[in-house]
């Protein structure tokens, strides 16, 4: 298997712990992996991306070729948008729908929405409102990856074995919310997918 | 072994760490920072007392790495790629004094300038002081040219640089780790003199290090790192440097069709170059960074077989490299169309808001309406950024320190007022000695030493003149009645505004703290306080 992902968000969303519970649940299942991040000035209310790829066979490129990528996961709706020339014929778009708006020429939400809605494979996700009922609006990020889980090429059950290796310190109830948050995520990416079909 | 997942520049640390290290010192700088970080913060390495502390600047951290080296112990330096022209005076006389303990330098370059000012190549600064380089073309790598470097070092008797680029330093992927090996114990150098480079001295050691060349280079034949696979297809042969041999492989995963030479250690390996040459047509050259194996092999008459790079147009002149960019230079059918949505807008980075920078300038702005645009020279921080909207209150960026002394050249010529903006940090680093030119000639000019109390845009490092400036103003001759405190808040605009005109009027050398601490710092020290509550 070999699937290649670009994570997008603004500085700050949490990005990177998105791409901590895939890297060691890949590492766990003897895949390879690469990351490569984006540090400093950029972080400051910039945007940021992570190029994740995962593959049972050796990686090369530390980078996504453009129409390389199987997935955008993106935890902001725009910034979704700016990786898209990244996305392969077959990819599929995965993002988070509530916008974060830290500058004037923010585009209108019909405009995003009707951008995002023109793409053939994309999966929306109101990921604030389902962390919240799970119990925390701070874990929409771990939505965004349930949300993703269809389309990753690794079993379920190595992304949950992933959030209680990195949540495990915080105790037992973190986690349990955090894997309600996760499930719930892959149950609205699923329902995409089914009706897709 | 379990794998550790590792971003190259912590796979650097780990490997120095493992490979018997006694010292690591550095001024924090993207993309090399997370190396010195991942030493303070490892268990392993606090249990060793390995020293990990930050240094004033990159020379400062040269010298000090070679004065453990001097001592009989494994030591590195790290620094990012401009920081380098910083350290230069100790790195290129490093080659000359040689080494006692084995002294790795580590560089970070930043092709496509992604937090730098420049993408200037370190390679050239190591066949400029004539050391061997190193040049990982993964994370794998990375580790073990730290581990394995060191030996190398005191082999060759020669300092000797580790180059990485930013997607080296800032990607993760899973590393294996070796046995650890113990630390050097404390020796002084065998010949008392091999670090006074008094001419008649440094005469005799600079014809060592000629005549060691011929060693470096077989080093380089012999390396591990550098291997020549022969390909069926003989049309073209390809030279692929560092981390563009991955950019080349993307592309051939069962194995390339061409022979390929991956190069990761300098001097240029030439049995292997040679024999490549001899059998090819023609030669593909992938390098991060300048031409420099490029401009070598194609020669200023171009006389020899065709070469192709970054100087022909196979490859961009600028920028960094990726798959696309290489896999088109090679013909395949890649795209090379980057074009998004017309609705998606930049995010262009900001100051934080709650920020005592943007106080800062707010009162500078208004402080300057009266005098005009042009007055204001800054310096390299986070504090840079006042230069774009909503701001746009500074006039230069050049490098570490330069805010204060160019302030001084415009006032010599005439500019009143003249005013530089520099961060503390980069104040400590750079900025002291220029106040002192100022100082010296009574130069009339305002600096403003904008205080949060840390090192900012890197991610909030110890700066090393925390709580000290009035003090080294003091000392460096500012007069005490000019050298002013405030707390950089909406609340106290007008006291600002003012404080700058008085100072702006005064002939004389003026210095104003506006000093509140970073918000990013601020908030990170609440959160650790509050889990040591609970």
């Amino acid at each position: 298997m070999k699937t290649d992902i670009i994570i997008s968000g603004v500085g700050g969303q949490g990005i990177l712990s998105i791409s901590a519970v895939i890297g060691m649940a890949a590492l766990d299942n003897d895949l390879h992996m690469k990351q490569a991040e984006v540090h400093g000035m950029s972080q400051r209310g910039g945007d940021v991306q992570s190029n994740l790829r995962i593959s049972s066979e050796p990686i090369y490129s530390d980078l996504i070729s453009l129409k390389g990528a199987d997935l955008i996961l993106s935890v902001e709706p725009m910034e979704a948008l700016r990786y898209v020339p990244f996305l392969s014929e077959s990819g599929w778009v995965v993002t988070n729908t509530t916008p974060f708006k830290n500058i004037d020429n923010y585009p209108s939400d019909e405009a995003l929405m009707d951008e995002l809605n023109s793409h053939p494979h994309v999966v929306l996700v109101d990921a604030d409102a389902i962390a919240k009922d799970c119990g925390s609006a701070r874990a929409s990020n771990i939505v965004m990856l349930g949300a993703a889980a269809p389309f990753l090429g690794m079993p379920f059950e190595a992304l949950e074995a992933g959030i209680r290796k990195i949540f495990g310190r915080k105790g037992e109830q973190i986690v349990d919310m955090n894997l309600k948050a996760l499930r719930a995520g892959k149950e609205v990416a699923e329902r995409v997918v089914a009706n897709a079909q | 072994m379990q794998k550790l997942l590792l971003l190259g520049a912590e796979a650097i640390a780990q490997g120095a760490l493992d490979g018997g290290m006694s010292g690591i010192y550095a001024y924090p700088g993207t993309p090399s920072t997370e190396i010195t970080e991942f030493v303070q913060a490892s268990k392993e390495a606090i249990e060793r007392k390995v020293h990990s502390q930050w240094s004033a600047n990159e020379k400062t951290a040269m010298e000090t790495a070679l004065g453990m080296s001097y001592a009989g112990k494994r030591t590195m330096v790290c620094m990012k790629h401009v920081g380098l022209n910083v350290a230069a005076d100790a790195f290129v006389n490093a080659a000359i004094t040689g080494v006692n303990g084995g002294l790795l330098v580590t560089v970070a370059d930043d092709p496509s300038m992604h937090s730098s000012q420049n993408e200037q190549d370190s390679r050239f600064y190591g066949k400029f002081a004539m050391m061997p380089v190193l040049e990982p073309s993964n994370q794998q790598e990375a580790y073990e040219m730290a581990y394995f470097g060191f030996q190398l070092s005191e082999s060759l008797k020669v300092p000797v640089l580790i180059r990485i680029t930013t997607r080296i330093a800032h990607s993760r992927a899973g590393v294996e780790r070796k046995e650890v090996m113990n630390e050097n114990t404390l020796v002084l150098p065998d010949d008392m003199r091999q670090f006074v480079l008094l001419p008649a001295i440094a005469r005799v050691r600079y014809k060592t290090l000629l005549k060691s060349q011929e060693a470096f280079e077989r080093s380089s034949e012999d390396s591990p790192y550098n291997q020549f696979v022969e390909g069926p297809n003989k049309k073209l042969g390809i030279i692929a440097c560092g981390i563009a041999y991955n950019y080349l492989m993307e592309h051939y995963p069962q194995g390339c069709e061409y022979t390929v030479l991956k190069i990761s250690q300098y001097p240029i390996p030439r049995k292997q170059v040679m024999e490549l040459e001899a059998l090819c047509d023609e030669i593909m050259i992938l390098e991060e960074g300048y031409p420099l194996v490029e401009e070598l092999l194609a020669g200023y008459f171009r006389k020899g077989k065709t070469v192709h790079g970054r100087l022909d147009g196979s490859l961009p002149r600028d920028g960094e490299l990726n798959p696309d960019l290489v896999g088109k230079a090679l013909g395949f059918d890649v795209s090379l169309d980057e074009k998004v949505a017309d609705i998606v807008a930049n995010r262009p980075p900001s100051l934080c808001v709650g920020c005592g920078h943007r106080d800062a300038y707010s009162a500078l702005n208004e402080a300057m309406k009266e005098h005009g645009d042009g007055h204001v020279f800054s310096d390299i921080g986070c504090y840079t950024l006042g230069a774009l909207p909503p701001y746009e209150s500074i006039n230069s960026c050049v490098d570490m320190g330069a805010s204060i002394t160019m302030a001084k050249g415009a006032s010599d010529a005439g500019l009143r007022p003249s005013v530089a903006v520099i961060g503390d940090s980069t104040f400590a680093h750079s900025g002291m000695t220029g106040l002192l030119d100022a100082v010296v000639e009574g130069t009339s000019m305002t600096v403003i030493i904008s205080d949060n109390e840390t090192t900012g845009m890197t991610g909030g490092q110890h700066s090393a003149a925390n709580g000290k400036i009035e003090e080294i103003c003091k000392g460096i001759g500012v007069d005490p009645a000019h050298i002013r405190v405030v707390v950089p808040h909406r609340k106290n605009h007008d006291e600002m505004v003012q404080m700058m005109k008085e100072e702006f009027a005064y002939e004389g050398v003026s210095v104003i703290i506006p000093r509140r601490e970073c918000i990013q710092t601020l908030a990170r020290r609440k959160r650790k306080e509050a889990k040591q509550k609970s």
